[in-house]
């Protein structure tokens, strides 16, 4: 039956097309996004309305960027801004992946560390146009190390919008207590300190004078690191870990000092009785930690905890050798972009535009959420908070030996795997350093290599 | 020649010879039709919500797939590199299946137990379900942030009392040794769901096989081992293979008590990373996170997914394939 059989198989092969078809539009589906990019006619006067998603949520920064924003439609009637607070990055990739109209013109995020991702994918738009248009140099407006996390291999998809300085917190009156009249500089006047500050109790202690563990809140690795310089990755792109010396030097330090205040399974005890980070129960805050590096947003807790000791700021010490350097920092902070997906980058530029290089919004807003603000401009303001322990981080931002982490492909995952060797290191489960480095740098490029 | 008569013969026989009337082939069609529409319904959730992705992961797993950019086929790069390269799979995969055999195992034995003692008790009975019962309703994420601060080695009241009964104070979810015990105190503890199907299924038991072998002189573990087990088994067989599955989706608690326990929130330069204390809580289902939320690789993130799928099926044929030892009495 010949007829029967080429109908059976025509109807196979209009089944095999339907189901790739199928299969061809629902994948096509998932990859969505609209590339057709854009100029609207906001300069002509033409009212446009733009979505900016950003991740603040408390009511001192959503009401700041709201002010902001409010400014920003006074100085253009035309174009009227929809703001949704309280974004994750999870959120916006989802809505970036989808495209349309109700994806966001403006996005904002606090993970620096996926800007290689929102840069390489060409999700976020490379705004060198449109700082080229408006005739703004880089390189003349935002501090290096801001600079160097907004981009990724020379696509500036995104731009500083206020920044995060580490530097130490010290308590005045454990300093007074121990006979220490000055913040340590360099790191071995800081391990002498941190072991004078010490105060044993039992098994544990009544005042530690500083935890070094990676899990101390925010003494981890990359922070550390950047009192060294340490830069991760080659001018091949490959991982320098394992011939940098100043992770080895870094990762050393670090045991050394464990060593000296007891020991990582005495430390590691104490560090469970601490409250959360981000409470009234921080450890320094409650005198349970004499030392602490943090960020400047510890400035603005402490007051707002009405935590009752008497403390200071200074830079993070710096390693002998390089003492020179003292007043450096770790620094990171929030980015924000334009969807490559947008119809209205025009207008969305301008919003950005306003948002990072005006040095009255950045100061106001940095000011109100008591963050490092972003430009060299507004850094010099003397609109600028005056507060002394904030004037710490204010001066390690504008420190030319001030570091960040780069941007990588695939987002942060050079740093899991150094803190995973840390905390390997750390415990005693990992003593030969040059093996582990290497097999960490060996990780590190075969995940880079398979996100390229 | 009679090879040609037997062929007619045969030909004029065949069913598909016979024209089928206009009128038969209308209804058979409309027979069909309503068919279908009865089964849409199942038929459109099967294939948008079980066809379709299964087929699109596979399709993805052989793909270079960011989530952002179309996917570019790869070959076996994102397997080869899940096996190779990728730090975290086969811990995770040690860390999976520990977690499949010793929860599971004790998840079906406390259920049965505590089903067994509720059924038995005479005063109370109320009381006692529900306090079973009710942790299982305490959410996840409450309830593992709950145990965290139960067994905080520092601060947590299990080892200040443990301390004071000259007992050792394990680290719980800040040890390695002792996370995966830890979480399985918690299933132990929510152990409700299977206290209630074991109960059903126990007072479901004739009591004439229990006053029958009561008669030929069993004894409590004999009329357990040849009247209650056999009656069950079908329920153990259903309580073994769900709770494999559902251990081999375990994600939830593993990640939530490995960031309350390590404290940190994460952010740039400084990553949470999953499987917190020393990669002891890592599982398949956070790799499948990792890879494709925080790495950007859901090619790879897809091979984890469908090695999970493939474990779960392995494991659930292999116990069905059993199913003759847990066949009930009636069966």
């Amino acid at each position: 039956m010949p007829s029967t059989r080429t109908s059976g198989r025509t109807r196979r092969l209009a089944a095999a097309v339907s189901l790739s078809a199928t299969v061809a539009l629902l994948a096509g589906a998932c990859t969505g996004t609209d590339s057709t990019g854009g100029s609207d006619d906001s300069a002509g006067g033409k009212d446009v309305t733009i979505t900016f998603w950003h991740g603040w949520s408390q009511d001192n920064e959503t009401g700041a960027i709201n002010a902001n924003i409010a400014n920003f439609e006074k100085l253009h009637p035309n174009i009227h801004v929809k703001v949704v607070a309280n974004i994750s990055d999870d959120k916006s990739e989802q809505a970036l992946r989808a495209g349309g109209p109700d994806a966001p013109d403006v996005v904002s995020s606090f993970t620096t560390d996926n800007v290689g991702k929102f840069c390489d994918s060409k999700v976020w738009t490379d705004l060198t146009p449109f700082l080229k248009k408006d005739g703004i140099d880089p390189a003349a407006t935002f501090p290096a190390p801001m600079l160097k996390y907004s981009q990724f291999q020379g696509d500036q998809c995104s731009l500083p919008l206020e920044g995060d300085a580490y530097g130490l917190y010290y308590n005045k009156t454990a300093f007074a207590a121990a006979g220490i009249t000055a913040p340590p500089k360099t790191l071995s006047e800081f391990d002498a300190d941190a072991v004078k500050l010490t105060i044993p109790k039992g098994d544990g202690f009544q005042q530690l004078g500083f935890l070094p563990n990676y899990h101390g809140y925010e003494s981890a690795p990359s922070h550390y690191l950047s009192q060294w310089g340490a830069t991760y990755f080659g001018p091949d792109g490959r991982s320098n870990i394992a011939t940098d010396p100043s992770v080895t030097a870094m990762l050393t330090w670090q045991k050394n000092l464990i060593n000296q205040l007891g020991g990582f399974d005495k430390l590691e005890k104490f560090r469970t009785s601490f409250g959360d980070e981000f409470s009234a129960k921080n450890p320094f805050e409650t005198g349970q930690l004499a030392m602490a590096i943090d960020g400047e947003w510890r400035t603005a807790s402490i007051a707002d905890d009405k935590a009752t000791l008497d403390w200071a700021t200074a830079p993070f010490p710096v390693p002998d050798a390089l003492a020179s350097t003292y007043g450096r920092g770790y620094q990171t902070g929030t980015i924000v972009g334009i969807a490559q997906g947008s119809t209205k980058q025009a207008a969305a530029w301008e919003l950005v535009k306003y948002l990072t290089t005006d040095t009255d919004a950045v100061v106001s807003f940095a000011n109100a959420i008591h963050n490092v603000p972003s430009t060299i401009a507004a850094l010099n303001s003397p609109k600028l908070d005056a507060d002394p322990n904030f004037k710490t981080f204010l001066d390690i931002a504008r420190d030319p030996n001030s570091t960040t982490t780069p941007a990588s492909i695939n987002g942060g995952a050079y740093q899991v795997s150094l803190q995973n060797l840390g905390y390997d290191v750390e415990s005693g489960k990992q003593t030969d350093l040059a093996a582990g480095l290497a097999a960490t740098a060996k990780e590190i490029d075969a995940a880079v290599n398979q996100a390229k | 020649m009679a090879l040609a008569l037997g062929s007619r013969k045969a030909a004029a026989t065949a069913p598909t010879a016979l024209p089928v009337p206009p009128a038969l082939r209308r209804k058979r069609r409309r027979e069909a039709a309503r068919t279908l529409a009865f089964l849409s319904p199942w038929l459109i959730g099967f294939g948008v919500f079980f066809a379709y992705p299964l087929l699109s992961t596979v399709y993805f797993s052989f793909m270079k797939y960011d989530g952002f950019r179309p996917p570019v086929f790869t070959g076996l790069r994102n397997w080869t590199y899940v096996f190779t390269d990728y730090p975290f799979f086969w811990e995770g995969l040690r860390n999976t299946l520990w977690l499949v055999v010793v929860m599971v195992t004790l998840r079906v034995v406390f259920g049965l137990g505590i089903g067994l003692l509720v059924t038995k008790i005479r005063s109370g009975l109320g009381f006692f379900r529900t306090a079973f019962y009710l942790p299982y309703l305490a959410p996840p994420v409450a309830a593992t942030i709950a145990f965290a601060f139960l067994l905080n080695p520092g601060t947590g009241p299990v080892d200040h009392y443990l301390g004071k009964l000259g007992l050792p104070q394990p680290g719980w979810f800040n040890d390695p040794n002792w996370s995966k015990p830890a979480l399985t105190m918690l299933a132990v503890w929510g152990i409700g769901d299977l206290m209630v199907i074991f109960m059903a299924a126990l007072l479901d038991v004739p009591t004439e096989q229990y006053e029958a072998a009561e008669l030929d002189g069993a004894g409590p573990w004999q009329r357990f081992r040849y009247v209650t087990f056999p009656n069950i088994s079908p329920i153990v067989m259903f309580a073994v293979v769900t709770g494999v599955i559902q251990t081999m989706q375990y994600y939830t608690q593993a990640i939530v008590a490995g960031q309350v326990a390590s404290g940190i929130i994460g952010g740039s330069g400084e990553q949470f990373e999953p499987g917190y204390p020393n990669g002891s809580t890592w599982t398949l289902p956070q790799m499948v996170y990792n890879l494709g939320f925080q790495r950007f690789d859901t090619g790879s993130a897809c091979v984890v997914a469908l090695i999970l799928f493939a474990i779960s099926m392995a494991f659930t044929s292999l116990l069905l394939r059993r199913k003759s030892g847990f066949m009930s009495v009636e069966d």
